[in-house]
């Protein structure tokens, strides 16, 4: 550190030296008597500075850095030990590809000079180098974050893409590749969409400004239903138009839908960020619109498929309830033969009846005949008994008081039968005994 | 010039057809009418997006005004 702080004097010490040197000259005559006015001493000392040290490299950190109302820029340059005040005039400043801030470690050319109205020595710095990070990048970094806090690169922001973009204007170089690639992959793929080509440089210092015109016109022709910005792969150098403020700010301000196809995969330009969608190639830019329009093609296909199903669903649905009806309405015929056929069955129920009703009665009978042939008198008369009747009544005979003398009888015996003329009636006599 | 706007309203009835249709809500002659509607628009659309004749043209722009210019994009001699 001490060691450190020596060497840092060095230089101080030296310069201190060279201004003993003149002072020296001038002590060493002080009976001479010349004495200096400030401005005569402070011009001396500028003299000295400015001829002696003059042009130089330094090499620091910035500090305290601002920019005046007049756009030049005053900051410190500093190392661990010692720090020397710069400023950088606008003409100097206003070609910067990033802006210079607190705690960047840069490389800065300049002339050392004297202010003398502060009597202080201070760097004009003529150019700024980055150390580390390139200026590019850092330039890159910062507008980034600039650009992202003012939401151009919000989601929120993003436009969804025509449903079917018909006609698509293309921003890129009419003889480069990637115009040939979109048209190439579209002729293929989606012949039904119009291009409308706005060319213009993609690098190089009027890029930028060709760009964001050529968006601004394709919105302000009319008809077209997306822009695609696009450029061949290239070096990020090349691509660098697309990192510019101004095609970030047009691409973000399209009425139109953007898509920004810049260089290849690993370039992801501002220009991307900015626009609603970005892709990695200009190919895949084309691919989009192909790939919509398929899927376009597919859905209306879905869509009609469903519309038949629906249609054959409503058809066999009252198909359906035509066979219910059907079922229900039933034609008087089938209703006579429905009947017929009960009838049949009453039939065959009454005729089996009537068939078991007689065999009961021919059972019941032969038993009752049974029965009456054991009662029959005609059995009593075997046994010796006989029936007497009156002739002519056939009046069976049960007591004589039915008789009167001179009446005719039949009587029936076991075989064969007689008849008798009576002589005398007997009346009660009682059972007789025969 | 393709009619967009068009085309895109067509793609939003036939969604709606679609929709209605399915929803088994419509009688037998209503059902066929939306039918028929239906399946003559996705048709329509089909083709729209079938079509083969594209416009291939350079915007240019002279004294603040537009002008079309063909653009050949013809490649690799594949057409004549």
């Amino acid at each position: 550190m001490q060691k450190n702080k020596l060497e840092q004097y060095g230089p101080a010490s030296n310069s201190r030296s060279h201004k003993l040197k003149g002072y020296g000259s001038v002590s060493g005559e002080r009976e001479a008597g010349h004495v200096y006015t400030v401005s005569e001493i402070t011009q001396k000392i500028k003299t000295l500075l400015e001829e002696k040290v003059g042009e130089v490299w330094v090499e620091g950190e910035i500090s305290n850095f601002n920019s005046g109302p007049n756009g030049h820029f005053y900051f410190s340059l500093k190392d661990q030990s010692c720090i020397i005040k710069a400023a950088m005039f606008f003409y100097a400043n206003r070609g910067l590809k990033f802006k210079l801030e607190n705690g960047l470690k840069v490389l800065c050319f300049g002339k050392v000079n004297v202010y003398g109205p502060h009597g202080q020595y201070q760097i004009v710095v003529e150019r700024v180098e980055l150390k580390g990070i390139g200026a590019q990048q850092l330039a890159f970094e910062q507008l980034k974050k600039k650009l992202a806090q003012e939401g151009l690169f919000d989601q929120a922001h993003k436009r969804p893409l025509p449903l079917m973009p018909f006609s698509v204007g293309i921003v890129t170089s009419a003889k480069g590749a990637a115009v040939r690639d979109i048209l190439q992959i579209l002729k293929k793929g989606a012949p039904c969409v119009d291009a409308l080509i706005r060319s213009v440089r993609v690098q190089g210092e009027y890029a930028a400004g060709e760009i964001c015109s050529a968006i601004e016109e394709l919105n302000s022709f009319g008809g077209v239903d997306l822009i695609i910005v696009s450029r061949g792969g290239g070096s990020s150098e090349d691509l660098w138009s697309f990192n510019e403020e101004a095609v970030a700010r047009a691409v973000y301000g399209s009425r139109i839908p953007v898509i920004s196809a810049v260089g290849h995969q690993i370039n992801t330009t501002l220009s991307d960020l900015a626009a609603d969608i970005f892709v990695e190639t200009p190919s895949a830019a084309a691919k989009i619109i192909v790939d919509r329009k398929n899927a376009l093609l597919s859905e209306i296909a879905d869509w009609k498929h469903s519309l038949d199903f629906s249609m054959k669903n409503a058809i066999n649905g009252l198909g359906a309830d035509l066979i219910a009806l059907k079922h229900a309405l039933k034609s008087p015929a089938d209703r006579l033969l429905e009947k017929q056929q009960f009838l049949d069955e009453l039939l065959a129920g009454l005729n089996y009846n009537i068939r078991h009703s007689l065999e009961l009665a021919k059972e019941r009978s032969s038993s009752l005949i049974q029965r009456l042939g054991v009662l029959s008198p005609l059995a009593v008369l075997s046994r010796g008994y006989s029936l007497s009747m009156i002739i002519p009544k056939e009046e069976i005979l049960k007591e004589s008081s039915q008789l009167k003398a001179g009446d005719r009888l039949k009587t029936v015996l076991h075989r064969g039968s007689f008849t008798s003329i009576v002589q005398e009636v007997f009346r009660d006599e009682g059972k007789t005994g025969i | 010039m393709k009619e967009k706007p068009v085309f895109e309203e067509d793609l939003r009835k036939l969604q709606k057809i679609v929709d209605e249709l399915s929803s088994g809500k419509l009688t037998l002659g209503e059902s066929l009418k939306r039918y028929e509607e239906g399946v003559k628009i996705a048709q329509a659309c089909s083709s729209t997006l079938g079509e083969a004749q594209r416009k291939v043209e350079l915007l240019m722009k002279k004294d603040g005004k537009f002008s079309l210019e063909k653009f050949d994009d013809t490649d690799e001699g594949e057409e004549a």
